[in-house]
């Protein structure tokens, strides 16, 4: 077998490839539930009809896909500048604790409250963000300090709720108090799906992929991610646009994390119950969508159906949520191992 | 010798262990320029198999059970050197992916055995005065072992070769993807090592989550180390000391719980930079963490 390079690689070529990866998961996945004992026919069903085929489930998948899309949309700008922004789940919890503790502790006026939480959860996701940029020009790769960075984010969030931010009637989980109700996010009734973060998602990968196509910094963007010596050539600043991308992405994970204290939680809670690994599934979330913000419109959905899937399987199969990281590991892999076969084409024979 | 110090170093090289045979693990692939972040996902299947396998039956053999943690690592890092190697991936999400995949699969398949006690753990030498695990005993041979093979074999000289100028060391008609391939696999054998001890003599039982963020600790410690396999035993008892410490002032202190549980990995970052700045990352192998495709540069 021989790779033959393609000068323009299709996008068709792309999706039909995209979609033998994907296939490729699901059934390599099914082997690994064959191995623990369930028929992947059971597996797959029972996602499939708790997610799609019901009113509850759907809803389900639509509150899931807020937070994967706003993450997933700041990762795809990010990849495309080759700056691999791993930490997006430190990123939400910091977002979450600004917003939670603007509206805990901030006195506002009813109607500035939410937009201050959301401006404030921007800003601690940046903040953790710009932790790994900054280090990033101390020559330290960013996929190990984002990652350090979640397991400190824990632990801050951990020793905020125990210590001094415990709520005042708080027994076994412990949590904060509830943000007062002029800081609940209205959601779409009889569901968790709070329409306005949703919004706000379609703007940000909207507006993130205009501002990579269409604007001169996501040109310089795309030229330091795509060539780095011809970005040097050209004089770009490559660690200036790096930073600002790690501000973007970090900033839009802490407005996902927002959106889940204000429209969700009302509160700030346990790090393993704000995020159920969104950070981690964005990832898939960017890679599946090519590094094209707008595309995360399809792609946050589909795996907000393996989130929500994964629920599932916990309590109508019991199996464990862990379940879930097979899912996007394997999913991962297959991805970037196709990529070759997008942009070369396969020639049998010597 | 004062108890304190005694106890403090036996800790140390307890904790340091799984560190110390990670990194070995991960300077080996790293040295034929493949980096592998699955490095805790590759621990947590290696943990898992020891134990199936261990327990078993109360007389199953514990060399079954290290082969099969070694044989389950290997097996997850192959997947790692298909897509990187044979299909030039990308290194960092592979391993990334690896990562998610080791630790949910052994999360999923290791759930029968949750809190099941192990009957046949491995049972500690006493030399001396120190107890320690006959895995921290082969840790540090191994360490030797390595720098050894490494610095002074002509086998070590043909990896180091594939890590710094594969272009080169195809010329002169070394396999450069075959190096890669098995340099990968015995990485892999050794992270599924490093789970065998936390399963079989560390802790001597299953639970969710057992690699606690550890394989994230041996892939930093490799960069904090300079790629060198003697250093980065110095490297495994300084962390593993701060483990010790961890536990000797939880409770004991005025400081909240959290910072402890934060400060391995606080430190991870604070060492990161100090090597960065240090300009440490110019000992790292040249081509590594990128694909070798023959004709191009």
């Amino acid at each position: 077998m021989r790779l033959m390079p393609l000068a323009v690689p299709s996008a068709a070529r792309a999706v039909v490839v995209t979609l033998i990866a994907v296939a490729l998961a699901l059934a390599l996945c099914a082997l690994v539930f064959v191995f623990y004992g369930v028929s992947p026919g059971t597996v797959y069903g029972t996602m499939l009809r708790g997610t799609l085929g019901d009113p509850t489930g759907l809803a389900e998948v639509g509150r899931r896909t807020i937070p994967l899309l706003l993450i997933g949309a700041g990762l795809a700008l990010a990849f495309r500048a080759q700056f691999f922004n791993i930490g997006a789940e430190g990123q939400l919890l910091l977002g979450a604790v600004f917003a939670a503790g603007t509206g805990l502790f901030v006195p506002l006026p009813g109607f500035l409250i939410l937009p201050a939480m959301f401006v404030m959860g921007a800003l601690g996701g940046g903040l953790w963000a710009g932790v790994a940029a900054w280090l990033r020009r101390l020559n330290v790769n960013e996929i190990l300090s984002t990652l350090m960075l979640n397991y400190i984010a824990v632990a801050l969030v951990t020793y905020l709720i125990a210590g001094p931010w415990k709520g005042k009637d708080v027994r076994g989980y412990i949590y904060t108090d509830t943000i007062p109700d002029a800081a609940y996010l209205s959601t779409l009734p009889g569901t968790q799906v709070h329409w306005p973060t949703l919004l706000l998602g379609v703007v940000v990968a909207l507006g993130l992929q205009w501002v990579l196509g269409r604007s001169t910094f996501g040109y310089a963007l795309r030229v330091v991610g795509e060539n780095p010596g011809a970005a040097r050539y050209a004089g770009l600043n490559a660690p200036g646009i790096a930073t600002t991308v790690a501000l973007i992405t970090g900033g839009a994970a802490g407005l996902a994390g927002a959106g889940e204290v204000a429209g969700i939680h009302h509160r700030l809670l346990e790090a393993g119950q704000l995020s159920l690994g969104y950070g981690f599934t964005a990832v898939i979330v960017a890679w599946l969508a090519r590094g094209h913000p707008a595309l995360c419109l399809i792609t946050a959905p589909l795996m907000g159906i393996i989130l929500a899937g994964g629920d599932l399987l916990k309590i109508d199969l019991n199996m464990p949520f862990r379940v879930v990281d097979v899912f996007s590991g394997v999913i991962l892999l297959c991805l970037i191992a196709s990529e070759v076969f997008v942009r070369n084409r396969v020639a049998w024979g010597k | 010798m004062d108890n304190v110090v005694v106890e403090a170093l036996v800790r140390a090289l307890a904790v340091g262990t799984p560190l110390l045979l990670a990194c070995l693990g991960a300077i080996l692939n790293e040295r034929a320029g493949v980096v592998n972040l699955g490095v805790e996902g590759m621990m947590a299947v290696g943990a898992l198999a020891a134990f199936a396998v261990a327990s078993a039956s109360p007389d199953a053999s514990l060399w079954a059970a290290v082969g099969a943690a070694m044989l389950a690592g290997a097996a997850l890092s192959w997947l790692h050197a298909l897509a990187t190697v044979t299909l030039r991936a990308n290194q960092f999400v592979s391993g990334l992916a690896l990562a998610l995949l080791g630790t949910g699969a052994a999360g999923l398949l290791g759930k029968k055995f949750e809190g099941l006690p192990l009957f046949n753990k491995v049972q500690d030498w006493n030399l001396g005065g120190f107890v320690v695990s006959p895995f921290t005993v082969a840790a540090l041979l191994l360490a030797g072992a390595l720098a050894f093979y490494l610095n002074a074999t002509r086998w070590g000289l043909t990896l180091r070769s594939v890590g710094e100028n594969p272009a080169a060391a195809d010329v002169l008609g070394v396999n450069v993807g075959l190096v890669r391939t098995l340099a990968v696999l015995a990485g892999g054998a050794l992270s599924g090592l490093a789970g065998a001890f936390l399963a079989l003599s560390y802790r001597a039982s299953w639970a969710d989550n057992m690699t606690a963020g550890l394989g994230w600790i041996a892939v930093a410690l490799v960069i904090f180390v300079g790629w060198r396999p003697l250093r980065a035993i110095a490297g495994a008892l300084f962390f593993g000391f701060l483990y010790y410490l961890q536990f000797r002032l939880q409770g004991n202190s005025p400081v909240p719980t959290e910072v402890f549980s934060a400060m391995p990995f606080v430190l991870v970052l604070v060492v990161l930079a100090l090597a960065g700045r240090r300009g440490q990352a110019g000992d790292a192998p040249a081509a590594l963490g990128r694909a070798y495709v023959r004709g191009e540069r």
